[in-house]
């Protein structure tokens, strides 16, 4: 049987970090508990912060339940965690840089010039060019699991544009709310200071050609993206002009936004939009969504792009296995936190040990997200099992598999009380002319009894993520 | 040869429209095959914004005019020496790697019938493989202007067994990626026909990358290799990533088009 690392009672004792957690909740009366259950919803419904986590896509009006308890880590913890993370942003930005650069990985046989070359998210468009800083993923979402006391997994990486970041935010500030007595006799890092990070950090990379101070903008496709919430509320929060692409245009080599005032040239676009939209004189003919030109403006030089387009070729499954060789090729360290194992399905041996263990792996698709396109091993029946069977044969390179992982579990309210649940963490890393992490994180909790996937689409509610200061 | 180059685009709206913006790749890039002279681009009450050479090696300028505007006229006026290189592109500055193009678009994906095509043809080696795959196409699709559409894509054209440049272009690069042979479009200018007559339109081939040998031009609509009739304007994957021009307008005005092309050999200096 798998035993599973219970972040709050290891061997029997309550941990430390969570001695005043588990007061708190015994001392709280059942009345109490629902009552405040029912406030915390009622202040996220208000809030209206309803869309689904990640753009998994789903009832974009449906509630993520929001779990009361917190998940705590200790300083030394985190402390690891964030050299891990910082180190780990890095390497993803030295290996966007190398190959739309010169591929010097690829060339020194680190990583096949397949993986990047024909990736689907490489961009052939900005080869050759250089962005600010020479940084190309500013904001790179990590997602980690724990397993045990010190060991920590990186799941996958999130370099395009990560969603999420506002429950990191808002979580924090419905328990502040509810519970201020928790916050008084607790020491614990504040992260309400990451959407001034975060316009620092975009102000940091505004182009050369930049006069005076930075104008940033969040580009939105609009208010039917599930994320819409999050981009007009770090836009609010940042204190910057949320925009969609018809309120921009492309002038003698700058964009300027329309206001009331007249044309104001934009110096850093925050895009949350994919980059088959952002423009439909280099990507897709038939994108509304977009600005026309702006690739010709961003590529001589004339604005920033955050992330930048083709950012995504550092992201996906397949290329995730090498992630531990960047950071020894170009930071010349060894990896602080451990990638998962993983088999890749075009390789031969791979390939027949999967197929020979796919009930006790997990499988997914190289270019999938949000849970979807994958299958768990443990939790599947026999028939799903030889039906994903089927799909691997007929295109196995689009597959990678991993063992399923003994995901940590932090004690959750259900309905009887206070029970273990299993839990993710995905933490923000800001890169600009600095590299910053706010002590925090978005937890998911998977809600079902021994279910293993957080994914709010698959049934995973979200908490507040404390880091106890010293 | 030594070259003239004018090629008028005028795009009329039957009402104003409040302006356009314009991505141009109409600049030819020097390469051992050709030298470029003086060029220009002029768009009527337009304003140059960005320019740049990209990593492909072709020069992008973005033109926007500002409306209201019923016609606006692209004007290429350019001078160009070309040397026959046997379709050898040598000496052309760009950092892609060739593994790119080996991406499939909507345009260029092989159908079963591409496959077929393509796999009926063996080669001694890469360059010899192109060459037949090139005359492969040539022979399956018989030039006939008017019956393809800007939007057909190459297995469309193979059944119909006809099209015009770009269908035999977006066949062969379909074609080499069946043999896993990186190819990708060309758009340019071509002086005269196989028969000597003037060609008065702009012309597009495909280029595959043949080992050692690099990127080789293959003009299936012409069964030929490019050689100093031929201008290279600027690459991509197929006609819609490589187009001379991307443009977008604001306004509801229908859009007509009329363009001139005219490539003529210059005079003999005494």
């Amino acid at each position: 049987m798998t035993t599973y690392y219970n972040e709050m009672v290891d061997g029997g004792v309550v941990r430390e970090p969570y001695a005043m957690l588990s007061d708190w909740v015994e001392t709280m009366p059942a009345e109490i508990r629902q009552m405040k259950q029912a406030e915390a919803e009622d202040l996220f419904r208000r809030i209206g912060i309803t869309f689904a986590v990640y753009g998994e896509g789903g009832d974009p009006d449906r509630l993520i339940p929001f779990d009361m308890m917190p998940r705590v880590f200790l300083q030394n913890e985190w402390r690891k965690l964030e050299r891990g993370i910082k180190q780990r942003a890095r390497a993803l930005n030295a290996f966007l840089r190398d190959v739309y650069g010169r591929g010097e990985i690829v060339r020194a046989g680190r990583i096949p010039a397949r993986l990047v070359y024909q990736n689907e998210a490489y961009e052939k468009a900005v080869v050759g060019f250089v962005p600010p800083r020479g940084v190309y993923s500013h904001i790179v979402g990590i997602d980690i699991v724990r397993t045990g006391r010190d060991e920590f997994y990186v799941l996958e990486d999130n370099c395009r544009t990560p969603s999420g970041v506002s429950y990191m935010l808002e979580n924090r500030e419905i328990m502040m709310r509810m519970f201020p007595a928790l916050f008084r006799n607790s020491r614990i890092e504040p992260v309400d200071q990451y959407p001034e990070i975060l316009r620092r950090t975009l102000a940091s990379v505004a182009p050369a050609k930049c006069e005076g101070t930075p104008t940033v903008v969040i580009l939105t496709p609009g208010h039917y993206n599930s994320a819409y919430y999050e981009h007009s509320f770090l836009a609010n929060l940042m204190g910057v002009e949320l925009v969609e692409g018809s309120d921009l245009f492309v002038d003698k080599g700058f964009v300027y936004m329309r206001t009331t005032q007249g044309p104001k040239r934009v110096d850093v676009i925050y895009r949350r939009i994919d980059d088959a939209f952002i423009d439909p004189l280099c990507f897709r003919p038939d994108s509304m969504l977009g600005v026309p030109g702006l690739m010709d403006v961003y590529r001589s030089g004339g604005v920033s792009i955050c992330s930048a387009p083709g950012a995504g070729v550092a992201d996906d499954k397949a290329i995730y296995t090498f992630v531990p060789e960047m950071v020894r090729f170009y930071l010349g360290e060894e990896p602080i936190l451990n990638n998962v194992q993983t088999w890749t399905l075009w390789k031969e041996d791979d390939y027949k040990y999967v197929m020979a263990n796919l009930k006790d792996l997990v499988v997914k698709e190289v270019h999938g997200s949000g849970g979807y396109g994958m299958l768990v091993g443990p939790k599947s029946t026999k028939d799903e099992v030889e039906a994903f069977r089927k799909k691997i044969e007929a295109d196995p390179s689009n597959y990678i598999a991993q063992p399923t992982l003994a995901l940590s579990t932090c004690p959750t309210f259900v309905d009887e009380g206070i029970a273990p649940r299993h839990v993710d963490l995905r933490p923000y890393c800001l890169c600009g002319d600095r590299i910053e992490l706010v002590p925090g994180g978005l937890t998911r909790v998977a809600l079902r009894e021994g279910s293993l996937v957080v994914n709010s689409s698959q049934g995973g509610g979200v908490k507040d993520t404390w880091v106890l200061s010293e | 040869m030594k070259l003239k180059i004018i090629h008028e685009t005028s795009y009329r709206y039957d009402q104003p429209v409040r302006g356009l913006v314009q991505s141009l790749r109409l600049t030819p890039s020097a390469h051992e095959g050709q030298r470029v002279g003086d060029w220009s681009i002029a768009v009527t009450d337009g304003e140059r914004g960005a320019a740049f050479r990209d990593g492909a090696g072709d020069w992008i300028e973005a033109w926007t005019v500002r409306g209201p505007v019923d016609e606006v006229t692209v004007t290429i006026s350019g001078l160009i020496e070309t040397r026959d290189t046997a379709g050898v592109l040598r000496g052309h500055r760009e950092t892609i790697n060739p593994l790119v193009y080996l991406r499939d678009t909507a345009l260029t994906k092989p159908d079963a019938a591409l496959r077929e095509l393509a796999q009926s043809v063996s080669g001694e080696d890469a360059l010899d493989l192109a060459h037949k795959l090139a005359a492969a196409v040539s022979e399956a699709i018989a030039y006939v202007p008017g019956v393809t559409e800007s939007v057909t894509t190459a297995a469309e054209a193979l059944a119909l067994g006809q099209g015009v440049c770009q269908d035999h272009a977006h066949a062969l690069i379909a074609c080499a990626h069946v043999h896993g042979m990186p190819a990708r479009y060309v758009s340019g200018y071509l002086h005269s026909n196989a028969d000597g007559t003037p060609h008065d339109a702009a012309h597009a081939w495909a280029e595959i990358h043949v080992g050692s040998l690099g990127w080789v031009g293959f003009d299936a609509a012409n069964a030929c290799c490019p050689d100093d009739r031929y201008v290279r304007l600027g690459s991509g994957y197929d006609a819609q990533d490589a187009a001379p021009v991307r443009g977008t307008t604001f306004g509801s005005g229908e859009e007509s088009l009329d363009v001139r092309v005219q490539v003529e050999e210059m005079e003999q200096e005494q």
